[in-house]
């Protein structure tokens, strides 16, 4: 059998058992992020919002909609990959891949691209509750689609590195609590940047996550507060910076081998 | 000739600690063969297996499965092994039949090219109707089994077993035996490590013992047992003795009212000891060893090493 052949077949069969892990579990993979946003379009984008009006230039509830399907998107694809790559060294299940003729590269690309189905199968389910409250018209679909991949992407590999360096399951907390969720909130999800001071807004642009949330945003609207090719840009350095720290640290066997 | 199952020369692992676990240790084990790595606790087994199986990182030496090194050619030496680890290391929330199916998708086995063989081991390994259990409801004697099924899926040439029959009951550690020497005599080579030295004894053709770091005896298992000078006979007779009997020649322990130990040195005849209580008119309901041959070689071979 041609090593190809292997490395194929292993990659889609880590990739089957991710889908499977977070299926199997979706009362705390695909539920949860589905409840919080449907709360998130009642409270800010129904009640509030009404009394706001536009934002950006469009209504408000169809302005924070782009901004809520990218955090699910962001907060499922890491949070997959760094439970699930973390449980499996916890439980030393991590050792059936150590011991089997796996590329590292491989290893890799089936976690990342597990965290990805996730963050993507829970932004289809956000996008089709928020339709119940809003109409979507897709500016540019190669834009949306490219965002939220390279997203999903980028965010799946910052899960990895959490989960090869995290000692304890607080370990994998932590990023998310202090780093992703504040980041978020304060990239542009339910504002606009020209609504901020200019110290605030000059800030606001070394915010990783504002970048994507409006460049989806422009996607879907084709309204934006950053330039999309120097964000899809951007996007696709970091996920090279990313992926090439990944795999060292899996050459190296961080967290896996003695 | 054929190229040997397993090389190593001058292996040896510091960890991170300082803790010099192998002092540049030498094997070779050949195709076939069914070999046992004995050693006390933190003697260095484990972490050979480790290394072999790529688990654990060398600092020197170098170490070959099949002719393929496990560093320059980790592919294919991972390709060649299949291993059975000392501790639980599957996923708890899995499915006995997915774990056994996913370890053969990381080999490059579809599932559909793994199902037959999946279903042939669990039968044999009596986990067939646990198939759609989750694996942490198995019994500890079944998880072992499990780790067996799943190491076995791709067919490897060379298996590694560390303490498989540990915690597991007398019956079912038989059927283990009797499975590990089918697979053996179907030509995969076996390597294991065991406490239980009978477990070696019955098993294996080939032994070394390793003892803080270094092999300090390598050789086959007749060999070794052939080095017994004395061995310990129990007679359990059919009615009580009111003192020790003098036999001729052997050292005799009178233990209880009706059981005597007699010592038997190399060379000497046991008939000899059935002629002199029959002389007597002592009659032995029974007879057994005091204690595994292997464990009493195994003890003074140690206690050598270290003196």
């Amino acid at each position: 059998m041609s090593p190809a052949r292997i490395q194929w077949i292993a990659l889609t069969t880590i990739v089957t058992k991710e889908v499977r892990r977070f299926m199997r579990i979706w009362q705390q993979t695909l539920l949860p992020p589905a409840i919080t946003m449907t709360l998130y379009f009642v409270i800010f984008g129904h009640l509030i919002g009404s009394r706001i009006g536009e934002m950006g230039g469009v209504d408000y509830m169809a302005f924070i909609v782009p901004g809520l399907i990218m955090m699910s998107v962001i907060t499922n694809s890491y949070a997959n990959v760094s439970s699930s790559f973390f449980s499996n060294k916890f439980q030393r299940s991590i050792e059936e891949l150590m011991v089997a003729p796996v590329h590292p590269g491989t290893i890799l690309a089936g976690y990342v691209a597990g965290g990805v189905a996730r963050g993507v199968g829970v932004g289809i389910i956000v996008t089709l509750l928020s339709l119940y409250f809003t109409q979507l018209e897709i500016h540019n679909l190669l834009i949306v689609v490219a965002v939220i991949l390279l997203s999903a992407v980028l965010f799946a590999l910052g899960g990895f590195i959490n989960a090869v360096h995290a000692t304890k399951f607080d370990d994998i907390s932590i990023v998310p609590t202090f780093v992703i969720t504040p980041l978020t909130y304060l990239g542009g999800v339910f504002y606009s940047i020209s609504l901020l001071p200019d110290f605030w807004r000059a800030v606001s642009m070394f915010n990783p996550i504002l970048y994507m949330v409006n460049t989806f945003r422009y996607g879907i609207l084709g309204v934006s507060d950053v330039n999309v090719v120097f964000s899809l840009a951007m996007l696709l350095v970091f996920i090279i910076l990313l992926a090439g720290y990944s795999l060292w640290l899996l050459r190296r066997g961080k967290g896996m081998r003695q | 000739m054929s190229v040997p199952a397993l090389v190593v020369k001058d292996l040896s692992k510091v960890y991170g600690n300082g803790f010099q676990a192998l002092k540049g240790i030498n094997l070779s084990v050949e195709q076939g063969d069914f070999f046992a790595l004995l050693g006390p606790n933190g003697a260095g087994k484990s972490t050979t297996l480790g290394i072999l199986s790529g688990l654990v990182q060398k600092t020197s030496g170098s170490a070959s499965i099949m002719g393929s090194d496990v560093n320059t050619d980790a592919f294919n030496a991972r390709r060649y092994l299949g291993v059975v680890p000392q501790e639980f290391n599957f996923n708890q929330f899995e499915k006995v039949e997915d774990i056994v199916i996913t370890q053969a998708g990381y080999f490059g086995i579809t599932p559909a090219e793994a199902a037959p063989q999946a279903e042939k081991l669990l039968r044999a390994l009596d986990l067939w109707e646990k198939r759609d259990v989750q694996s942490r409801m198995l019994s500890g004697g079944m998880k072992r089994r499990l780790m067996i099924a799943r190491a076995l899926i791709h067919s490897p040439k060379v298996l590694i077993l560390d303490e498989p029959t540990a915690g597991v009951d007398i019956e079912l550690r038989r059927s283990m035996w009797e499975f590990m020497q089918e697979l053996n005599r179907n030509g995969t080579t076996i390597i294991l490590t065991t406490h239980y030295l009978e477990e070696a004894e019955q098993l294996c053709r080939n032994i070394a013992i390793i003892d803080q770091g270094r092999i300090i005896q390598r050789t086959s298992v007749r060999e070794l047992l052939s080095q017994l000078n004395t061995e310990t006979f129990i007679l359990d007779l059919t009615s009580a003795l009111a003192e020790t009997p003098d036999l001729e020649g052997f050292t005799v322990r009178h233990t209880a009212a009706d059981a005597l130990e007699v010592d038997v040195v190399k060379g000497q005849s046991i008939n000899r000891i059935f002629e002199l209580l029959t002389a007597l008119g002592i009659e032995v309901r029974s007879m057994r060893t005091k204690s595994n041959r292997l464990e009493e070689l195994f003890v003074s071979l140690v206690r050598g090493g270290r003196s």
